[in-house]
């Protein structure tokens, strides 16, 4: 083993020093093809006898990986010197490249060029770095043919010309990605390149229509201007987030002015993505309001709202801006500050799903054909790209990622990546809410597969002799579930004691006992955060053999658990609390109506029953308790029947329910004092109080103030212990200073956490290393947070979707309320369904509204003449409609009957 | 931050039971009574011997043992930002006692009661690892003053990066954050005579990495021992002539 040292100059906080690193080159570094008869092969991962083996440029990984992605690019080298660059230009390029040099089912081969005694090359004077690193490239690529001798062709794709001629001369051979694909012959292949910048040119000069050459958007600010203005203030930093609902309009929360910077129009978002860290500067004040008017006026799209299922939530609901200049009041002017973007820090650009826009069909067919892309999440622009299948295009949706976007064009270009499947087919669009939401739905892998213990499993006699684990199968469990439920998770008993007591319990599927810390199988369930529930399909974190099988507790099987159980008195009062791993063996699986159906059937005094109803007693003083202490008992549209389990240790990871600020509530207050109700909304207490008084003389009433309650609030999110203060910790809709659960670690990862940390606390097992690295904790809650979110938010879209096509084909009548008043109509929230839409009093050419007049203070809408009005909270009978006013973008639309 | 890549390799290309490249040399000194330069990878230390001799402090004076005595300095050059270092800073001192214990516990101070020995070390190239290449050259140059030990310590440093345990910590991954093991061994003996660590580890993986710093221990002590079998072969040879 050689040993050599190399010298590195580095900046490093404005100061140039001198870095000195040691660098081992090393004589065992292997080729990775198994018919190498000098390597050692054992961890070869090229095919048998491939005829080429391609080796990449560093621009070629950068710009092509949706192609290298597609499974016809096979038998690659991927230098380590690479991988580097990759890495320091495009972390999520290096990740991606990464996954497909560990995926065993591509032959990507890893070459450590870097350290390899034959392959490593040092600086040369004159030579910049890029030029070693090209060099140092063509060496490993000649280095693979004279190892490798002449039954193999060793290719070099590159798509630098300057590299290319130099391998020519070399003797290497040398191709770019273009014509190595096209020497494939996949046509499909070709839609996958990213094209070189230089074509782009050539193509720009052909086309010389004058509206093309128009500079569009203004020049985005270099990186050390924008650097020097945010240091000054003049510019403002923060992530771009565009309004859901119009996607002209967006949003900057920047810390430097403590608010949200509005954005208005195309030109002033000056080509930033949602997500995108921008760089803001400030429009002067009395440009403020003015930009609004401007916005609609130059939209091209139009922009009215959709109708979609109730919020539930404050995140989910779409976001109002007060005063939004429906009244002209000089005051609505300085409310916001709205600004432009200047500059892009960090893009966000991924992968898009959506359609084309229809387009004739080219005269002639298989040629290259530029066509727009429509993406479906509405936030984001149409973009650019080419095809040569157009026609296999136009009725798919597709997924495309954004290349570039420069200031001559409106839209950005990208590229074609893959095809989903037909229009308005029931699974593509169920696919296409996945991929929106970045959930994967992908199967396992054979690793995660690996972990799991051998089918069929039952309880073995280690499990029963082991001392931490109690043996309950004699006790009567039970479990209470939704009507065909196959992941049950938990499992409750209630049995009288002698001294008039009751032990309760509640068994949970011991998880933690087939998932380890740090194996695979952990790792892709704590990616994956929480199990999705679609309407017609389940996306679980873990694998089916466990979800339904050996972690399911159900009927009369013997499941390990892990239990609670407390002693308590008939008035619910606590007397003693254990925690224990065990085996139990059920003895009902019930669904909630079964239950309930024992329970009213007086006739029936089994023992099943009357641990049911002890139960169902001990519940209700439980909660009545609770209320009493002042949690909030809120409504959302959908209704269910759930069962409480608290726990209120205090563990590492918890869930805090962060207290709604005074403006999320402004909505509800304007709403209920328009109806002359009074809130109290000072604590939860006070709120929970003022709610049970709400009743009016409809018996909705109370249901539905509860519904426009909710959605003030912000969801609970999950936080790790170390990150708060204490005061941080409150849960404020169950009024708890400290709230976790733990019922449901099939489906959560968090109550995988929880779990650990419970049995660590009693000794069972030791705490993983894990739970000592606080960042690496609070990444995986941030992690359950967005994939929480994203979880419901596919909830949400896949039960709109369905909603969708079940009105396609039968328009409905029915009764809606009335929930917000705007200028040119209201919106309704419609019970029976559970969505909420606007319906619109006037149509939308003739503008403010004409004969309507607003009430806002009454949050009334009249006709001028008086002869009709429609005030807050008013029943109204509704016709709902699939429409299509765009195409390949159904809606449904409401009006009024 | 990756400092073991999926190849297996790390930052600086060895694996991660690989020690750096370590050379000594015999006798750099030639006042003091015993010295040695000891190299692992970048990190260059040079110790100097002074002893047995008289007590200069009488009132340290012990009547069954030798007083010994350590000073450990790191050379303004020796890091690459020259900083001044103030002499007797928290760091040295703690570095200064934790070398004269570790010696202490291997050298036969009974047999020189009445004396006192000096040991001086300096670090002329940090690049982590610094305390085990001082009692690495300390134990050279004791051997080459001739001082009676029980056996020969030498040390080396174990740490643990993206989950693998790594021999040798150099001053990258040193300053990773990551738990980092100082052990110091008497080979012969199989006894350990300094333990440090600084972070967290659970129990089971600080096994593992202690073992792989027992291991390291143990090549320098055989790498050391045949330093001195050549010194010894050439003092052998000189006085033949």
């Amino acid at each position: 083993m050689l040993h050599n040292k190399s010298f590195v100059k580095k900046t490093k906080a404005g100061r140039v020093m001198k870095q000195v690193r040691e660098h081992y080159l090393r004589d065992d570094i292997f080729c990775g093809a198994p018919f190498c008869k000098v390597c050692d092969t054992s961890t070869a991962r090229l095919s048998a006898s491939p005829s080429t083996i391609l080796v990449l440029d560093t621009n070629v990984v950068l710009h092509q990986i949706d192609l290298l992605e597609n499974l016809a690019i096979d038998d690659v080298v991927v230098l380590s010197i690479v991988l580097e660059e990759v890495k320091n230009k495009n972390l999520s390029v290096y990740n991606r490249i990464r996954a497909i040099c560990s995926n065993t089912k591509r032959n990507f081969f890893v070459f450590s060029n870097e350290y390899h005694r034959d392959t490593y090359i040092k600086e040369m004077s004159g030579e910049t770095k890029n030029d070693r690193n090209d060099r140092a490239i063509r060496v490993a690529t000649q280095w693979y043919q004279n190892h490798l001798g002449s039954g193999v062709k060793v290719l070099l794709i590159t798509n630098d010309k300057e590299n290319k001629r130099k391998a020519n001369e070399e003797g290497i051979h040398a191709e770019t990605v273009e014509t190595y694909v096209k020497s494939l012959d996949q046509p499909d292949l070709l839609d996958l390149l990213v094209r070189p910048s230089e074509d782009v040119d050539m193509e720009e000069v052909e086309d010389l229509r004058p509206s093309k050459r128009k500079v569009i958007y203004i020049e985005h600010k270099p990186m050390s201007e924008i650097t020097s203005g945010l240091h000054r203030g003049i510019y403002h930093q923060g992530k771009l987030r565009v309004n859901r609902y119009n996607p002209f309009e967006a949003y900057v929360g920047s810390e430097s002015i403590g608010d949200e910077i509005i954005i208005y129009g195309r030109s002033n978002m000056n080509r930033a993505f949602d997500g995108d860290i921008v760089a803001v500067e400030l429009l002067p004040q009395d440009q403020w309001q003015e930009e609004k008017s401007l916005s609609i006026a130059c939209g091209d799209e139009d922009e009215d709202e959709d109708v979609h299922l109730a919020p539930n939530s404050a995140d989910d609901a779409p976001r109002t801006i007060p005063q939004q200049g429906s009244s002209g009041e000089i005051n609505a002017v300085s409310s916001r500050p709205s600004g432009r973007i200047v500059g892009i820090i960090k893009r966000n650009w991924h992968s898009y799903c959506g359609s084309l826009e229809p387009m004739p069909m080219p005269a002639g067919s298989g040629g290259i054909v530029h066509a727009l892309f429509v993406s479906k999440d509405r936030r984001f622009p149409k973009i650019r790209i080419q095809t040569r299948q157009l026609e296999n295009l136009l009725d798919k949706r597709i997924v495309v990622a954004v290349d570039s976007w420069d200031r001559q064009s409106r839209y950005p270009s990208g590229h074609y990546v893959r095809t989903i499947g037909e229009i308005g087919d029931r699974d593509t669009e169920s696919e296409v809410v996945l991929i929106e939401n970045d959930i994967n739905s992908r199967p396992f892998s054979s690793q995660v597969l690996a972990c799991l213990p051998p089918l069929p499993w039952s309880v073995s006699s280690e499990d029963l002799s082991n001392p931490i684990r109690q043996d309950l199968r004699n006790v009567r469990v039970f479990s209470v579930d939704p009507p065909g439920c196959k992941d049950i998770d938990d499992a409750l008993h209630c049995s009288a004691l002698p001294n008039g007591n009751f032990e309760v319990g509640v068994h949970i599927a011991d998880v933690t006992n087939f998932v380890h810390p740090g194996s695979p199988l952990d790792d892709e369930a704590s990616q994956r955060g929480t199990s999705v529930y679609l309407v017609e399909r389940r996306i679980d974190m873990l694998p089916k053999p466990l979800t339904e099988d050996i972690c399911s507790l159900r009927s009369d099987v013997e499941r390990l658990a892990f239990s609670v159980i407390w002693e308590m008195t008939p008035e619910a009062d606590f007397v003693s609390s254990r925690f224990t791993k065990s085996v139990i063996k059920s003895s009902a699986a019930m669904s909630y109506v079964e239950a309930q159906a024992r329970m009213d059937d007086s006739r029936l005094m089994d023992p099943l029953t009357t641990d049911l109803r002890n139960m169902n007693s001990l519940a209700k003083k439980m909660r009545l308790r609770r209320i009493e202490r002042g949690a909030l008992t809120l409504a959302s549209a959908e209704v269910k029947f759930q069962i409480d389990t608290e726990t209120h240790d205090p563990l590492d990871i918890g869930m805090r329910h962060p207290t709604p600020t005074k403006e999320m509530l402004e909505p509800l207050l304007r709403t209920a004092a328009a109806i002359g109700l009074h809130l109290d909304v000072s604590t939860s207490k006070a709120m929970a109080d003022s709610l049970d008084h709400a009743v009016g003389d409809d018996p909705y009433f109370n249901k539905l103030i509860r519904i426009l309650a909710t959605r003030c609030m912000s969801q609970a999110v999950y936080f790790c212990s170390g990150e708060l203060s204490p005061p941080e910790y409150h849960h404020y809709g169950l009024a708890a200073p400290l709230y976790t659960h733990f019922t449901s670690p099939i489906r959560r990862y968090a109550d995988v956490i929880v779990h650990r940390l419970l049995a660590a606390s009693l000794g069972i097992v030791k705490l993983p290393p894990i739970f000592q690295d606080r960042g690496q904790l609070t990444g995986i809650s941030d992690n359950l947070n967005y994939r929480h979110r994203n979880a419901q938010m596919a909830g949400r879209a896949s039960v709109e979707l369905h909603t969708l096509i079940y009105f396609r084909k039968r328009p409905t009548d029915t009764e809606a309320r009335i929930v917000k008043i705007r200028s040119n109509g209201f919106f309704v929230f419609v019970p029976k369904y559970g969505i909420e839409g606007p319906v619109y009093l006037t149509t939308r050419s003739e503008k403010g509204g004409g004969e309507w007049y607003i009430d806002e203070q009454q949050q009334k809408i009249k006709k001028m003449d008086g002869s009709i009005s429609y005030s807050i909270l008013q029943s109204v009978q509704i016709h709902m409609e699939v429409v299509e006013p765009q195409p390949n973008r159904p809606k449904l639309q409401l009006s009024l009957i | 931050m990756e400092y073991v890549s999926p190849e297996g390799l790390r930052l600086d290309g060895r694996r991660p039971m690989e020690m750096r490249q370590i050379r000594a040399e015999i006798g750099a000194v030639s006042k003091a009574d015993g010295s040695a330069v000891f190299e692992m990878g970048n990190t260059k230390v040079i110790a100097a011997v002074y002893g047995p001799r008289q007590v200069q402090n009488k009132s340290q004076q012990m009547n069954d043992q030798a007083l010994v005595r350590c000073e450990y300095s790191m050379a303004n050059f020796s890091t690459g930002d020259r900083m001044r270092k103030p002499k007797g800073d928290r760091r040295s001192t703690e570095i200064s006692l934790v070398i004269r214990q570790t010696m202490e516990a291997c050298i036969l101070t009974h047999l020189m009661p009445h004396s006192q020995i000096d040991i001086f070390v300096q670090v002329l190239q940090a690049d982590g690892g610094t305390r085990s290449a001082c009692i690495n050259a300390a134990t050279l140059a004791l051997a080459d003053a001739g001082i009676p030990m029980r056996d020969l310590v030498t040390s080396c440093s174990a740490g643990y990066l993206n989950s693998t345990p790594l021999l040798d910590l150099n001053y990258v991954e040193d300053s990773a954050g990551g738990a980092d093991v100082t052990l110091g061994i008497l080979p012969k003996l199989d006894k350990v005579t300094l333990l440090q660590m600084d972070s967290k580890l659970p129990i089971d993986i600080l096994e593992n990495v202690m073992q792989l710093a027992i291991e390291g221990c143990k090549a320098v002590a055989n790498y050391i021992r045949e330093i001195l079998l050549e010194n010894t072969k050439q003092l052998e040879y000189r006085r033949g002539v």
